[in-house]
C-alpha cells in the first residue's frame, strides 16, 4: 500500500475542485490557433528580459559593471519564476476577491495539462503571464544599476513581486479592485480599468519603485557632473531591437487570441515605436544637432511602452499620437527627473516606462473611443467617464506601487543593507560582487 | 643611442610606419593612449545629458635608434604626422643607455 504525503492529497483535493466550472467564459473550447500563438508570444515576452533588456540596459552602464547588470536581469528571472509559481500566479489570478487572488492556485494547483483558460491552456497563460511577472521587476533594475547590493536585488525583487506586482496584476487583469470601478464612482460602474498590456501593472509599478529606490539608495558616486557614457550604445540598441521585436508577444500576446486584435495590437504597437523614434531623433536633431544611437533606441522602448495599456483598444492612426507624444513627453522628463528632482534614477526607468505607461493609460481613454479610430468605449460610456477611470486606476496603482516599494525596501535595507561600500563601487560591481571582468583586452 | 616617444593622431600611424621602414628604422612599438595639449577634449551626449571627454586618443609610437639615424627620424615623423592642426602631437626624445637583442645577446647599436 503505497503512502501518500500530505501535500499530494491536499493537491488532488484541489484538482477535484478545479473539475467544477469555475470562470465564467462562453465556450470554453482549445483553440489550436490561439495556444499556438500564446506559446509563442510567451518566448517572445522572455526573449524581452532574455536578453533584450540585459542588453539594453547593460550597453548603458560602465563596462566594469556590465555584468552585474546582466546577472542582475538573468537572477530576477529565475526567482520571478518560481516565486510566480509558488504564490504570484494564485494572488494574481487564482480568484478571490477585490484585494488578491488568494491561495488557491499556489503551485499551480489545480491545474492539470487540460485545463483551460478561455480558448487556451491555463498552463499557457500561467507561463505567458510568468513572463510578464519577471521582466517588470527586471525594469526596475535601471535605477539602481552600479551601486546596489546583488542580494538587496533578490530579496527586494521576490518581496516585491508578491506584494506589489501580483495584486496590482490581479487588481487590474484578475478581476480585482480596478476591474470594476464602481466603487470610485456611479458613473464607473461595471467600467473595467483599459490597461491591455500592462502600462499600469508593468510600467508604472516597475517605475515607480524605480524612483523610490533611486531615491533611498543614492545616487551613483559622481552624479550628476562626473558620470561616464554607456560603455557601449552599440549593445544598447541590439537590446531595443530585441524588446521592439519581443514587445510583438507582449502586446499582440495579450489579446490571447491568434486573430485580428492580436495584428491591430502588433500594428499600433510598430506604429508607435516608430513615430516615438524619429520624434527622439528629430528632437535630439534640434537640440544638439546630431542624432543619436542611444536616443533611437531610448525613443523606440518610450514608444513601445506608452502604447502597451492602449494596443488592444486603438488604431494605428492614434498609435501615432502615442509615439509622437511619448517622443516628446519622455525625452523632456529624463531632464526633469535628474535635473530637477535630482535623483539618479541611473537608466531613466520612470521617465521611460513610468511617465510612458501613464500617458499611455490617459490617452487611451480617448483613442479608444470609435470616433478617433479605436474598437470603441464601452457602451454608455464616454471620453470624460473613461479619463476619470484611467486616472482614478492610475493614482490607486502609483499609490500603493510607492507606499509598498518603500516599505520593502525599508525591510531590505535592514536585513540586507543596499549599497555596496565606496571602494567596491569605485572598483566595479563586475570585480567585487561577482568576481569577473567583462572584456579582457 | 636615442629612445624617441612620439604621440601622433591615430589615423597616421600608417604613413608614419611606411616612412619610417623607408629611412631603415627595423622596429617600432606602439600602443593606443588617450591624452590632451591644446586640443582640448570633446562633449558626448546621451539621453540629452553632456558627458565632457578631456582625453582625445592618441597613438604613442616608441623607437630605440643609433645617435647618427635620430635627426632623421624625428624629421619623418614630423613629415608624416604633421597636419598643422591642433592635436598633430608631441615628440619626446631620451638618451638610452643600453638595448639588447634577448635572442642573441647582442648590445648597443648591433641590438638596434
Amino acid at each position: 500500500m503505497r503512502k501518500y504525503t500530505i501535500s499530494s492529497v491536499t493537491i488532488f483535493l484541489f484538482s477535484l475542485i478545479s473539475l467544477a466550472p469555475s470562470e465564467a467564459f462562453a465556450a470554453d473550447k482549445l483553440s489550436g490557433g490561439d495556444t499556438a500563438w500564446i506559446i509563442t508570444a510567451t518566448a517572445l515576452v522572455l526573449f524581452m528580459t532574455m536578453p533584450g533588456l540585459a542588453l539594453f540596459y547593460g550597453g548603458l552602464v560602465r563596462s566594469k559593471n556590465v555584468l552585474s547588470v546582466l546577472m542582475q536581469c538573468f537572477t530576477i528571472c529565475c526567482m520571478a519564476s518560481i516565486v510566480w509559481l509558488v504564490v504570484g500566479y494564485s494572488i494574481a489570478f487564482g480568484g478571490g476577491n477585490a484585494w488578491w487572488g488568494g491561495p488557491s492556485k499556489v503551485f499551480l494547483a489545480g491545474v492539470s495539462t487540460d485545463t483551460l483558460f478561455g480558448s487556451i491552456p491555463e498552463d499557457v497563460f500561467f507561463m505567458f503571464q510568468m513572463t510578464f511577472a519577471i521582466i517588470t521587476p527586471a525594469l526596475i533594475v535601471g535605477a539602481y544599476v552600479e551601486r546596489i547590493k546583488f542580494g538587496a536585488v533578490i530579496l527586494f525583487s521576490a518581496l516585491w513581486l508578491i506584494f506589489v506586482y501580483a495584486p496590482s496584476t490581479h487588481w487590474i487583469w484578475g478581476g480585482g479592485l480596478l476591474a470594476d470601478l464602481g466603487w470610485a464612482s456611479d458613473a464607473l460602474k461595471g467600467y473595467a480599468t483599459m490597461d491591455f498590456a500592462g502600462g499600469l501593472v508593468v510600467h508604472a509599478n516597475a517605475a515607480v519603485a524605480a524612483l523610490v529606490i533611486a531615491k533611498v539608495l543614492g545616487a551613483r558616486r559622481g552624479f550628476p557632473d562626473e558620470l561616464r557614457p554607456p560603455h557601449n550604445p552599440g549593445l544598447v540598441m541590439i537590446g531595443a531591437a530585441m524588446l521592439w521585436v519581443g514587445w510583438y508577444g507582449f502586446n499582440a500576446g495579450s489579446a490571447l487570441a491568434a486573430d485580428g486584435s492580436a495584428g491591430m495590437a502588433m500594428t499600433v504597437t510598430h506604429i508607435s515605436a516608430s513615430a516615438a523614434c524619429l520624434t527622439w531623433i528629430l528632437i535630439e536633431y534640434i537640440k544638439f544637432g546630431k542624432p543619436s544611437l542611444v536616443g533611437i533606441a531610448t525613443g523606440a522602448i518610450a514608444g513601445l511602452a506608452t502604447i502597451t495599456p492602449g494596443s488592444g483598444f486603438v488604431g494605428p492612426g492614434g498609435a501615432l499620437v502615442y509615439g509622437v507624444g511619448s517622443g516628446v513627453l519622455c525625452f523632456y522628463m529624463i531632464n526633469v527627473v535628474k535635473s530637477k528632482w535630482n535623483i539618479d534614477d541611473s537608466l531613466d526607468v520612470f521617465a521611460v516606462h513610468g511617465i510612458g505607461g501613464i500617458l499611455g493609460i490617459l490617452l487611451t481613454a480617448f483613442f479608444a473611443d470609435a470616433s478617433l479610430g479605436g474598437n470603441g468605449l464601452p457602451e454608455g460610456i464616454t471620453m470624460g467617464t473613461a479619463f476619470l477611470g484611467q486616472l482614478i486606476a492610475a493614482v490607486v496603482t502609483i499609490v500603493w506601487a510607492g507606499v509598498a516599494s518603500f516599505i520593502l525596501l525599508k525591510i531590505t535595507q535592514a536585513v540586507l543593507g543596499l549599497r555596496v561600500t565606496v571602494d567596491d563601487e569605485t572598483e566595479g560591481l563586475d570585480i567585487t560582487s561577482h568576481g569577473e571582468r567583462s572584456y579582457d583586452l | 643611442m636615442k629612445y624617441i616617444v612620439a604621440i601622433i593622431k591615430p589615423s597616421k600611424l600608417d604613413t608614419v610606419r611606411e616612412a619610417l621602414m623607408e629611412i631603415g628604422v627595423q622596429g617600432l612599438t606602439t600602443s593606443e593612449v588617450s591624452g590632451f595639449g591644446r586640443q582640448k577634449g570633446h562633449t558626448e551626449i546621451y539621453r540629452g545629458a553632456e558627458y565632457a571627454i578631456s582625453f582625445v586618443p592618441k597613438t604613442k609610437i616608441e623607437i630605440a635608434v643609433s645617435d647618427d639615424m635620430a635627426d632623421r627620424v624625428l624629421e619623418t615623423i614630423r613629415n608624416e604626422a604633421g597636419s598643422e592642426n591642433i592635436g598633430d602631437g608631441k615628440i619626446f626624445v631620451y638618451e638610452l643607455t643600453d638595448a639588447i637583442r634577448i635572442r642573441t645577446g647582442e648590445r648597443g647599436d648591433e641590438a638596434l
